[in-house]
């Protein structure tokens, strides 16, 4: 990670800045996140309320640091979900006879031909919404997306003359796999799955936008939008906090993937 | 009078890790007159590519040209501005790089490109440059002047395609042209006729040129003078004759050293007794891609019935120019690539075509070296991993003497203890190849297959390579089987020598007999074609007859396959029959319908 550099070095600290937050954000909140606290509806910022106050006059700082563990916490969640079992498929068919890689792909090429969105709407109307559901719906909308990824890397790994080697040495195909390949896609890997990251934030903070993602009383950064949506009028900071905080974690995670692909690209340029 | 072509005091920057200014060119000066060739020569990394670039004002990405003075007739090439550079480049200067392939676009006409310079410069009329460019083809000898440049790049073979990116490069009658390893990248039997090409056609038009090579034969026959590089800077400076008849620099002569072919294996090893089974023995072997037949073959045949046998302890050397199928033998045998018929036997003992189906030992007993180590080695592990996996896969020891093993085997192939801890990735291209060898060897193996495993290096770490193999066949009792299509370091290292021409083994013997008489037409072909380190070799050997094409009606299954490139061919035999196996009056076994006397 030596190589991260200027805007990359913003992605990091908003990065880790967040990571923090995720993790101790509600220590850090003054209030309670559920307390009505403020004499007033929508107030500005500063004095009492460093984010002002709400739509029923709680402070939005506290909200804001409870609400950003769901955002962040089942993102990397899903995330991590999506691109494990989407590399781990990946590798699965790259390794396999022919035709079990043709139904494998042909597989999440259906799937990756529905909707995420759509998908997940469905899915929430007809089992209503939790948490477990929510990162499952995530993870299984994001995963098509990177087994392709990992496959065509697993593919072109796998023509290699090393790999060849190895094959000649008589290797099963898990050795193959997890040790001849695998350690060769890591970084590009790594890479997409920042991306699903921002990918899943975005889609989580737009079911709960739609009231359709995590449930009162818990409330991510996209219910915290959604439920401070009449004060867009007034312009209220309760409105655009949670939004900007949207933006600077999303806007961080990629200029962070920016500069480690670079850095990971010349890594194997070198191979 | 000053020189047409003066360079002095030219030095290239790179920017290091942390900013600091690294000259890989450092002080360099020469000077060409009109008409002269000028030759710089030296191993990659030395900086003869980027001194050919800087000749044109152009620096490569991260590179500077922080100092010194180029100048071209009268113009002081490192002073243009951008718009004058525009101007300059392509049309006083022309390049010619060593991949023509690459360097052609595949979706417009030859001739399209060849004019293009012309066009892009106004220098003539578009009718003007197509007959130019077409009295250009004719000069440099390319079948079919006034049609080829109607052909797409992917028409036309490698070495024509070398030979248009010339006719490209002097479409502008430049002051000087920059030939970058034209040669390279060709069989030894095609860069013959481009360097005759490319000679005649510097000469007649008086071209200053700059032949950028590793090779010194090559240069020999080309260059007025050599410059001798390395790490950037001069080590060796003059006439042509002056460096080669008595080089005074200690780089020059181990260069000189490698050039030359030498004997590294003395004697013949003779096999154990004369009943016991050979360790390797190919029957009939006959391999290639597509779809399979109802009789099993495959569409396109890549190997014809082949036959040969390794003796325990022996070296076998195959020779082929590129797609004559000697990769594809060494894969039919490794069984990464199944055979379509024939048999595989080790030891007597018959090997299953796929080697999924083969035991583990016999998977141990047959290893195999890849030419390109860049990519043989996993650039995720280290040198220990690397090397000592085969002997935990095949024996099963423990960690600890792993680890002694592996510090042996780095010795035996010549590399330093401490390397073990190293990423593959970090190593230069011949300690790759060492360790690549050390892995082969680290399982034992009966016979280790060496696929063009010196072709991806410089000349003098090649025959480092060359040396180590031979070293390896007489501490070890291990057989191996060199493909190349470098005939004299197949020479150099093998008991017996197999010359594989489209798929077929048209001579077979041993090592002596190459030397004792002449062989099949095309054995001879390859070997009067490779360069000596002599002036005066080209002009000597003589010039190739244009051939008639043979009617294509005919089955080439049929016939003589090397006939449409037969220089002694016999009309009515040689087009219609298939060629019997002799065995000629040196030993060795031919594929030719000629008696030997004629041949």
């Amino acid at each position: 990670m030596n190589r991260v550099r200027g805007a990359g070095l913003v992605g990091l600290v908003l990065v880790i800045a967040w990571g923090l937050i995720a993790l101790f954000g509600p220590m850090l909140a003054p209030y309670e996140v559920g307390a009505i606290v403020a004499p007033d509806v929508f107030e500005r910022m500063g004095g009492a309320h460093l984010l002002g106050s709400d739509y029923l006059g709680r402070d939005v700082l506290s909200r804001l640091l409870n609400g950003a563990r769901f955002t962040v916490g089942l993102s990397f969640g899903a995330a991590l979900l999506a691109s494990s079992s989407g590399a781990a498929l990946a590798l699965f068919s790259a390794i396999s006879v022919r035709w079990v890689d043709e139904t494998v792909s042909r597989l999440m090429d259906a799937l990756i031909s529905i909707p995420g969105k759509i998908l997940a709407l469905v899915i929430v109307a007809a089992f209503g919404s939790s948490m477990v559901l929510l990162l499952l719906i995530a993870a299984v909308s994001y995963m098509p997306g990177a087994f392709r990824i990992a496959r065509s890397l697993a593919v072109n790994l796998n023509q290699m003359e090393y790999v060849q080697v190895a094959r000649v040495r008589g290797e099963g195909r898990v050795h193959i796999a997890i040790f001849e390949i695998l350690p060769n896609m890591i970084h590009p890997l790594l890479a997409d799955f920042g991306l699903r990251f921002v990918f899943v934030v975005l889609l989580l903070s737009g079911l709960s936008f739609l009231g359709l993602g995590v449930q009162p009383p818990d409330a991510d950064l996209g219910s915290l939008v959604r439920e401070n949506i009449s004060g867009l009028a007034e312009v209220a900071p309760a409105i655009i906090a949670p939004a900007l905080a949207i933006a600077t974690l999303t806007i961080g995670v990629n200029l962070l993937i920016d500069s480690l692909a670079s850095g990971g690209r010349s890594v194997t340029d070198e191979a | 009078m000053s020189a047409h072509l003066q360079v002095s005091g030219l030095e290239v920057t790179v920017s290091g890790e942390h900013g600091e200014r690294i000259r890989i060119v450092d002080d360099v000066n020469f000077e060409a007159n009109k008409g002269e060739v000028l030759a710089l020569i030296g191993e990659s990394g030395s900086g003869k590519t980027t001194i050919a670039l800087a000749l044109m004002a152009y620096a490569r990405r991260g590179c500077t040209i922080s100092a010194g003075q180029i100048r071209i007739g009268d113009t002081s090439v490192l002073e243009l501005s951008r718009e004058q550079l525009f101007g300059f480049r392509g049309n006083r200067v022309s390049y010619v790089s060593q991949s023509a392939a690459a360097a052609f676009n595949p979706s417009k006409s030859i001739m399209d490109q060849v004019i293009e310079t012309a066009m892009l410069h106004k220098l003539s009329s578009k009718s003007a440059a197509r007959s130019k460019a077409i009295e250009l083809f004719s000069s440099l000898a390319l079948p079919n002047p006034e049609t080829i440049g109607n052909h797409y790049p992917h028409q036309v073979s490698g070495g024509q395609l070398q030979r248009l990116m010339a006719a490209m490069a002097l479409i502008s009658d430049p002051d000087v042209v920059i030939l970058d390893e034209p040669t390279t990248a060709l069989d030894v039997t095609t860069q013959i006729e481009v360097l005759r090409a490319f000679k005649k056609v510097v000469r007649n038009r008086g071209t200053t040129a700059i032949y950028v090579s590793h090779d010194l034969s090559v240069v020999a026959q080309m260059a007025d003078k050599i410059v001798v590089l390395k790490n950037g800077t001069v080590r060796e400076a003059g006439e042509t004759m002056q460096v080669l008849d008595a080089p005074s620099d200690e780089y020059t002569q181990a260069l000189m050293a490698a050039a030359k072919p030498s004997l590294r294996v003395e004697s013949l090893k003779k096999p154990d007794s004369e009943t016991e089974a050979a360790l390797l023995e190919l029957r009939d072997v006959s391999a290639g891609f597509g779809r399979v037949d109802a009789d099993g073959m495959p569409k396109f045949t890549i190997l014809h019935d082949v036959n040969l046998t390794v003796e325990r302890g022996t070296t076998l050397g195959i020779i082929g120019e590129s797609g004559c199928g000697k990769s594809t033998l060494a894969r039919t045998i490794a069984g990464l690539h199944p055979a379509a018929a024939g048999s595989i036997c080790l030891d007597g003992v018959p090997l299953a075509t796929h080697l999924s189906k083969r035991t583990r030992d016999q998977l141990r007993r047959v290893q195999i070296v890849f030419q390109n180590a860049d990519t043989a080695l996993n650039p995720a592990h280290t040198v220990e991993q690397v090397v000592g996996r085969p002997l935990v896969f095949y024996k099963g020891i423990s960690a600890d003497e792993t680890h002694k093993r592996v510090a042996e085997l780095l010795a035996q192939v010549k590399l330093p203890v401490d390397i073990a801890t190293r990423r593959c990735a970090e190593l230069s291209g011949g300690q790759k190849q060492r360790i690549n060898l050390a892995r082969a060897l680290a399982a034992e193996p009966d016979i280790i297959l060496c696929d063009e495993v010196t072709s991806a290096l410089d000349t003098v770490v090649g025959a480092a390579i060359l040396d180590l193999i031979a070293e390896l066949r007489r501490e070890l009792d291990v057989a191996f089987i060199f493909i190349s299509h470098d005939i004299s370091a197949v020479r150099s290292v093998c008991d017996d020598i197999l010359v594989l021409y489209s798929g077929r083994t048209v001579e077979f013997g041993k090592r002596e007999n190459f030397a004792a008489g002449p062989g099949h037409p095309y054995t001879d072909l390859l070997v009067s074609s490779v360069p000596e380190l002599r002036q005066g070799w080209l002009e000597e050997t003589s010039a190739r007859t244009i051939l008639r094409p043979v009617d294509n009606a005919v089955d080439v299954d049929e016939i003589c396959a090397f006939v449409d490139r037969c220089p002694v061919r016999l009309d009515g035999i040689c087009d219609t029959k298939r060629p019997p196996r002799l065995i000629h009056a040196n030993g060795n076994e031919v594929l030719c319908h000629l008696p030997q006397a004629e041949s």
